[in-house]
């Protein structure tokens, strides 16, 4: 196993003082009430992930987001004037859920001229305005011209389209993303417009999923089938190459290896045969120097650099290709998880099938995950233990763990300002 | 009965009701109700003809494949999704996933 140098400070953690060595409780990731905080505290305060700009492809082009631990449903909806906005799925009249498609609580999309509500039938354009009032002259002094839909903050950073769902948000887009963040600006996304998308009702807290997806200590011991049986070490340990936190988001790199230059009982035939498996495809489109910021830590030979965006956005990313995770609360003990793989458009049959390895090796690892944190979040629920402790490799834990802490002390500190 | 796959693949016809699924979901569905040598026989006929197969399916343009070079794809997308329980994980259903899923809702064509 490769040594990576740690900072001077003699490990990853210590370089952040702030974070502690000591051991740290999972009541978080059980509490009714802490999820409560949590709604108000982070949710309805961070910018918001919903989707990427090729998900509203053109005019007219919409999808609604459920954000159930917000209490939103939010409209998405490109504009006639080709501008990305963001609105309650509210209609102004009698407040009925605006766009959906046979189950009101369902997420839709699709590409719309304008939105009509199903009860009354009041229309609004693709910018919000009301347009249309059914027998308008029945009512009492209504402005139609004030009757738009609420909107909701919206900003692109990347492509990558963010709502807010703060009256006044605190801070910009882009200055909540901060440097490390925006360091990916440059990385090619627009070009990897193949996508997989999956979505899994998991029965876990939000966290305790994105923390199994923010460290490589565990794949050793949860995922031994990464690595075939005539070369798999059952003592083997993971050390990666690189940490970094800044303000709430964190990041870890970690070396790559060409899959293709190991001898060929380091993989499975399907890789062999296919080109492509566990990393992904072995060999993608050059698109030429990526940013620096994708390797800040000028990790050699890099491999992959995994951004967790507070609050609950991953974006994992290879030299030709990427992953982004999404956690999306429901309750204490649930969450919805969507993910999708971003590929090259494939020119060929085969590079088709090297997509498909790839989403296919994706699905079985992450169902290791899921299948376990189901008895995690169990465990937890016990309230037999509290305390637990973490590892050098697990300091993005530490460190999420601390900012969701930190978010939500911020919050119920304002509140008792408002009360004195 | 109709033929499904091009003619140089006729030794995989007898697979191909069963494994030319249009999506993930389907293929999914097949291999968990299947049992383990009913995959072991797919894989160990398939999987010697996938290179072939993909070097076959190459030679026509990506958005403009016939009915059964299409149907051929989906063949060779079923044999990896195979090849997962035959080579890695010795059973039809991940090892270890419990009740867990993980549903794909959108993907390329074919």
């Amino acid at each position: 196993m490769t040594q990576w140098p740690k900072p001077p400070e003699g490990s990853w953690t210590e370089h952040y003082p702030a974070l502690g060595t000591g051991t740290v409780c999972f009541d978080d990731s059980v509490s009714p009430e802490f999820y409560e905080l949590e709604r108000e505290a982070i949710f309805k305060r961070a910018w918001l992930n919903v989707g990427r700009v090729e998900d509203l492809p053109r005019i007219g082009s919409c999808f609604t987001k459920e954000i159930t631990i917000a209490n939103a449903s939010v409209i998405l909806v490109r504009g006639a004037d080709d501008e990305v906005r963001a609105f309650h799925n509210i209609c102004r009249h009698r407040g009925n859920r605006l766009v959906w498609s046979d189950d009101p609580h369902q997420e839709t999309g699709g590409v719309y001229r304008q939105f009509t509500c199903k009860y009354h039938g009041w229309r609004y354009d693709l910018q919000g305005a009301c347009t249309f009032v059914q027998q308008e002259d029945e009512f009492f002094d209504l402005d139609k011209s004030s009757c738009g839909l609420a909107p909701v903050h919206c900003d692109i950073w990347n492509g990558f389209i963010f709502v807010n769902l703060d009256a006044r948000p605190r801070q910009g887009l882009r200055e909540f993303l901060g440097p490390m963040i925006t360091g990916l600006d440059g990385y090619p996304f627009e070009k990897m417009t193949e996508h997989y998308d999956f979505v899994a009702e998991n029965n876990s807290n939000w966290k305790l999923f994105a923390d199994a997806f923010q460290e490589y200590y565990h794949v050793p011991s949860l995922h031994p089938q990464q690595v075939p049986p005539a070369v798999r070490d059952p003592g083997a340990g993971f050390t990666c190459a690189h940490f970094q936190c800044d303000g709430p988001h964190r990041l870890v790199s970690t070396a790559g290896t060409r899959r293709w230059a190991l001898p060929e009982e380091c993989m499975y035939p399907i890789e062999r045969v296919t080109r492509s498996g566990l990393v992904g495809p072995w060999e993608t489109p050059d698109v030429g120097a990526l940013p620096d910021g994708v390797n800040p830590g000028k990790v050699d030979p890099w491999g992959i650099s995994n951004f967790q965006v507070f609050p609950n956005l991953e974006i994992l990313v290879y030299a030709g290709w990427y992953i982004l995770y999404r956690y999306w609360p429901t309750s204490p003990r649930s969450h919805r998880f969507e993910a999708t793989l971003g590929f090259h458009p494939a020119r060929t049959v085969r590079q088709r099938v090297e997509h498909e390895v790839a989403s296919v090796v994706f699905k079985e690892f992450a169902l290791q995950d899921a299948g376990m944190l189901g008895g995690t979040q169990a465990a937890l629920e016990t309230g037999v233990l509290h305390e637990f402790p973490l590892s050098d490799q697990e300091i993005l834990v530490r460190h999420f763990h601390k900012v969701v802490a930190d978010w939500v002390g911020a919050y119920r500190r304002e509140g008792i300002g408002a009360v004195g | 009965m109709t033929r499904l796959l091009p003619a140089q693949f006729a030794d995989l016809e007898p697979y191909a009701q069963t494994w030319c699924r249009r999506t993930e979901a389907e293929r999914w569905a097949v291999r968990a109700a299947s049992s383990m040598q009913e995959l072991a026989d797919f894989y160990d006929a398939a999987f010697p003809r996938l290179e072939a197969a993909i070097e076959y399916c190459d030679e026509h343009p990506l958005d403009a494949l016939p009915d059964d070079v299409g149907r051929l794809v989906e063949l060779v997308h079923s044999v990896v999704m195979v090849s997962m329980a035959v080579e890695i994980f010795g059973q039809p259903k991940t090892v270890d996933s419990a009740d867990a899923v993980l549903h794909r809702v959108r993907e390329p064509r074919p």
